[in-house]
């Protein structure tokens, strides 16, 4: 509750930031109310004085004190890209006009300030994607610590310019301190049910960045298909694609979409997703799945991956150290949902198992078996993972940083969100925003109002739903609060849960906060 | 013996393997269904170079017929959509000797510049034989179903080779009415998409479409007589209108297709847009004694009203070939109305009391005693006929209400007039993909009526309204929705009813259209052998 409170004035404080973007400035060009930026920036003030743009002499350049230069492709990729946004083909201004006037805005310098601008790293959990942009004649200047701010700065300096009705590109003066309140923002694509043509991909990548989407959640294997083209296994891929040569991502494809993905700093997370969801590695794979019973005989079907042969793992190892070395990213989604077991009950093997490790007939013991088996697997090749809420639900245990998947409808994901977070995991959340279903009229305002955070959970679990640069000037105050809360977690006890909430609130501050209060408060903790 | 024995039952399972795999190679059919088909494993190969159409020589029309001079080229490419002339292609080398394959159309009446209307005959007979293909019907109309029909008949095997099946077809369609309506008015809808959606209804064989030209938001159509409608009632005076010439581009390109044009001009309701154009034409609204600056449905009280209607109807008259108008006459507000003045004046030197309806009536009669002057047919909304459900004259009523549909189909063919049913085939709102079953398993005429009262449903129409949909995601969400009403106004409705049966054929049908070039989204989880490549 008295965490609520400072949200409160937290939101007071934002409210009193928007009266000032509409003070009294002299209307010239553009209506203020007419600049429309999507998503809208933290703090953003605009007046209505306006320079010119001249796609001739209009240049994206790197700042003098900026750490990145020429040699940074990104960067110069992105320049070009986002010049083509702005002003589309150059052939048709070859007429421009040549002369300059007060009024032209010239530049944009694009200034990296830290010493390693990350022109040839992968964006991480852990990037700082904040940025400042100030557009003021003759040159504007966008600063970001790195080369990911910088791409989110470009997007918003893009979408700032706007043709008048003669056709001239204009900006208004404008300043803006940006900066993500969640550092994972996602969209999964489904590439098993049906597959999506490779450029299908990269388009929907281009709408991401424009969107400031940063990670790609490739959930690129399904029960219908196995279009990934395994070089450990290439028969998954030769047997359960739609077609073995058609529908398939060969590792230059996917090398593409990492690429592509990377020059508009937005992670690629790939799903394999087990033990259910698996019926396409069967067909490449003999003796992967279990062989589903009926009465004493073999249906001739089969269920989830076996858990109770050691072949299973010892794949599932191998599998897994290819893609940790084909995906660059820190983590991997292991799925874990909608697991059956009806095949599994069905089958005397898995029985005999059941009773010798003294699950009873508790088959979720069994999915955890082999969850943290696998789990273990993919530990080893030091890539941390998500995984679907299912399988925190059946309490396995998992590593500190395991994020959790929130998409259930029921219970209600408030209470999923408050659970997994009051246990000390970060946690992800899906559920609003399926696109997949359909309905009709102004559908986007439901998957607009849809809130992660809104959730009562224990104080300190607010601050910890993951990535979020709250003001963190209260967390010593939760923390307080947090000792002292009677309905701390349902995982037991108080000490463990509160070793993790430090190990958070530590991470939390190690990330580099660049935003106004937050890096004094972290210090406090 | 004992040796031998094993060697021919060998033999027999493999002869029977090649007979089972025979019919896995087999199209699934033709969609919508045709009334008649019979097909059998006997297959024939087609190699492009040796494919021909040609007109059988005692069909009446020939060579120069527009109509199917435009079909066979168009019909050829559909069927080999990868031939390019002068590739050779290798494969063909293995075929010891390509055989040459002819489709002979034939028709009885010659009609290749007229345009398809109400009674156009769309029958035809489809013979598919060794080496030829016999296509007869009565019209050029028919002979269009008949090419679309043996168009999906073709296929190809693994290795690009073209083959089909015999096949006996005779068919014919069980309502003459099969319409699709696209609302250009909320948003406007580029030529190409109407074109692109001109051709993905005669691959669904459907003959009707309904442009919903103008309505509240925006006026596209750029009139002779009234510039002023367009110029200041569309989204945009230049971009965003319907020229003459775009109007008589899909007109043509319709009846290329054997696809009547049927705009519709809807009043008095749904007109703001006119009403900027045209100054006078709207009822001004009133807020007590004075006018509130906004305005209502158009002015039925003063005769500029009328003069103004004559004028832009005898415009569409000459304009639009097609005998029949819609002319609208739904969802009219009567709030507008009631608070001006000088209508309530009117009302009472007409003796209408209170009862607006009647005012309504008033007007939608005058407007289509217009028409009828003009020789055209109205078609108007139900809430016409259910305003006045003793009508003087004969119009088509087009059921649109949700609700108990087939009750007002009844009354509606009770007292005598055609009816057309739009209700249950409202394709804009979306339902998730597979649920494409609940447009198939309508029934048009399962309302309780005499056999006169059955023939007076003239057929049915999906409508795809516009506030939702633009050139963006149009065809998507048309199809291959669209299709399962296609097939529930084309075919036999005995034959059609099981949803479960249609699915594999119309799975192959929607991947049919994707290599068409149309954009149609996907039933359930699967694949395409040709994914959809426009992006």
């Amino acid at each position: 509750m008295y965490c609520l409170l400072k949200f409160a004035s937290l939101f007071l404080a934002v409210s009193v930031c928007h009266g000032w973007l509409f003070g009294d400035f002299v209307g010239k060009q553009k209506d203020l109310d007419e600049i429309s930026l999507w998503p809208q920036p933290q703090k953003f003030q605009s007046s209505a004085v306006a320079f010119k743009l001249s796609p001739v002499r209009f240049q994206i350049v790197h700042a003098k004190e900026s750490s990145a230069g020429p040699n940074c492709s990104l960067l110069e990729n992105a320049f070009r890209r986002y010049f083509e946004y702005m002003f589309g083909d150059m052939k048709k201004h070859e007429k421009s006009r040549k002369k300059v006037f007060d009024s032209d805005l010239v530049e944009l310098k694009v200034w990296v300030t830290s010493a390693d601008p990350e022109c040839d790293g992968y964006p991480s959990l852990q990037t700082d994607e904040s940025y400042e942009l100030s557009v003021d004649g003759p040159s504007a200047v966008l600063k970001a610590a790195n080369v990911w701010g910088a791409l989110r700065g470009l997007e918003t300096f893009s979408q700032l310019v706007y043709e008048d009705d003669y056709g001239v590109n204009n900006i208004n003066k404008t300043v803006i301190s940006d900066f993500p309140r969640f550092a994972h923002r996602g969209i999964l694509l489904d590439s098993s049910r049906h597959f999506l043509p490779l450029k299908v991909i990269l388009a929907n990548l281009e709408a991401m960045a424009m969107n400031k989407f940063n990670v790609f959640h490739w959930h690129i294997v399904d029960d219908q298909s196995f279009p990934y083209m395994s070089r450990t296994f290439p028969e998954l891929s030769q047997k359960g694609a739609f077609h073995p040569f058609t529908h398939v991502y060969t590792p230059s494809d996917v090398k593409m979409v990492i690429e592509f993905a990377r020059m508009r700093g937005i992670r690629v997370i790939p799903e394999f997703d087990t033990p259910g969801h698996t019926q396409s590695w069967g067909n490449g794979i003999t003796n992967l799945l279990t062989p589903c019973f009926s009465g004493s005989k073999p249906s001739g079907t089969f269920g989830p991956v076996n858990p109770i042969l050691n072949s299973s793992y010892e794949f599932m190892a191998q599998f897994f150290k290819e893609i940790s070395a084909v995906f660059p990213d820190a983590y991997i989604h292991l799925g874990g949902d909608e697991v059956d077991f009806n095949c599994w009950k069905s089958n005397p093997d898995v029985g005999k198992f059941m009773e010798q490790q003294g699950f009873g007939t508790d088959y979720s013991k069994l999915e955890s078996f082999y969850i943290q088996r696998l789990l273990d697997i993919v530990a080893a090749t030091n890539k941390g993972y998500m995984v679907w809420q299912e399988v925190f639900d059946n309490g396995v245990k998992l590593k500190a940083d395991t994020q959790i998947h929130v998409w259930k409808e029921r219970p209600q994901y408030q209470d999923e969100m408050a659970q997994v977070t009051a246990a000390g995991f970060s946690a992800l959340l899906s559920t609003p925003w399926y696109l997949n279903r359909i309905s009709y009229g102004q559908d986007w305002v439901n998957v607009y109002k849809a809130d992660p955070q809104n959730f009562t959970g224990v104080c300190h679990s607010q601050i910890k739903i993951m990535w979020i640069y709250l003001d963190l000037c209260f967390c010593s105050s939760c923390c307080f609060y947090f000792v002292k809360s009677p309905k701390i977690s349902r995982f037991g006890e108080k000490k463990t849960t509160q070793r993790l909430f430090t190990q958070y609130t530590i991470m939390l501050c190690m990330l580099e906060l660049t935003s106004f209060k937050e890096k004094k408060s972290c210090e406090v903790c | 013996m004992a040796h031998t024995g094993t060697y021919s039952r060998c033999l027999q399972v493999w002869f029977s393997l090649v007979v089972v795999s025979v019919p896995l190679e087999q199209v699934e059919g033709v969609w919508p269904l045709p009334q008649q088909i019979h097909q059998s494993a006997d297959r024939y190969s087609l190699s492009p170079q040796l494919f021909s159409f040609t007109y059988g020589k005692d069909s009446a029309a020939q060579a120069g017929c527009s109509v199917l001079d435009a079909a066979f080229k168009r019909y050829f490419s559909i069927i080999f959509p990868d031939f390019t002339k002068g590739a050779e292609n290798g494969l063909h080398y293995l075929w010891p000797e390509p055989k040459p394959f002819v489709v002979s159309v034939s028709v009885k009446s010659r009609g290749c510049d007229g345009y398809p209307d109400e009674d156009s005959d769309e029958s035809y007979n489809l013979s598919v034989s060794n080496g030829q293909a016999v296509l007869r019907s009565v019209t050029v109309w028919g002979s269009l179903r008949g090419l679309e029909s043996f168009s999906q008949l073709v296929y190809q095997d693994d290795y690009g080779s073209y083959f089909l099946n015999k096949t006996e077809i005779v068919d014919f369609p069980r309502f003459a009415f099969r319409g699709l309506l696209l609302d250009t008015s909320r948003h406007y809808l580029p030529l190409h998409a109407i074109l692109k959606n001109l051709d993905a209804m005669a691959y669904s064989k459907f003959n009707v479409f309904h442009w919903h030209i103008v309505d509240d938001p925006s006026f596209p159509y750029q009139s002779r007589t009234f510039p002023d409608l367009s110029n200041k009632g569309a989204f945009h005076p230049f971009t965003h209108i319907y020229t003459q010439s775009d109007v008589m581009r899909v007109i043509e390109h319709a009846r290329m297709r054997g696809i009547r044009v049927v705009p519709e001009f809807d009043s008095p309701g749904h007109t703001q847009s006119w009403g900027k154009g045209q100054p006078d034409l709207l009822t001004p609204c009133y807020k007590g004694d004075v006018p509130s600056g906004s305005f209502g449905p158009v002015d039925p009280t003063v005769d500029t009203t009328y003069k103004f209607m004559e004028r832009l109807l005898k415009e569409v008259k000459y304009v639009f070939p097609d005998s029949y108008v819609h002319l609208g006459g739904d969802e009219v507000s009567f709030a507008c109305w009631q608070s001006n003045p000088n209508v309530r004046k009117f009302m009472e030197k007409m003796g209408f009391g209170k009862d607006f309806t009647k005012l309504e009536s008033f007007y939608m009669e005058s407007i289509m005693n217009m028409t009828a002057a003009l020789n055209k047919t109205s078609i108007v909304w139900q809430d016409v006929f259910d305003y006045h459900e003793r009508p003087r004259s004969k119009y088509v009523v087009e059921v649109w209400k949700q609700g108990c549909y087939l009750c007002e189909m009844r009354r509606v063919t009770k007292a005598g007039l055609k009816v057309i049913l739009a209700a249950p085939f409202y394709l804009d709102l979306p339902i998730p993909t597979h649920s494409w079953a609940r447009y198939y398993i309508v029934r048009p005429l399962a309302f309780r009526g005499t056999d006169e009262q059955k023939k007076l449903v003239i057929g049915g129409e999906v409508a795809m309204w516009g506030e939702y949909v633009d050139a963006t995601n149009l065809t998507p969400r048309l199809w291959p929705r669209a299709c399962a009403a296609a097939e529930r106004l084309w075919s036999d409705e005995e034959k059609t009813l099981n949803a479960d049966l249609a699915f594999p054929r119309l799975e192959e049908f929607r991947c049919q259209l994707l290599k068409r070039g149309i954009q149609a989204e996907p039933l359930f989880v699967g694949h395409c052998k040709h994914e959809y490549n426009g992006l």
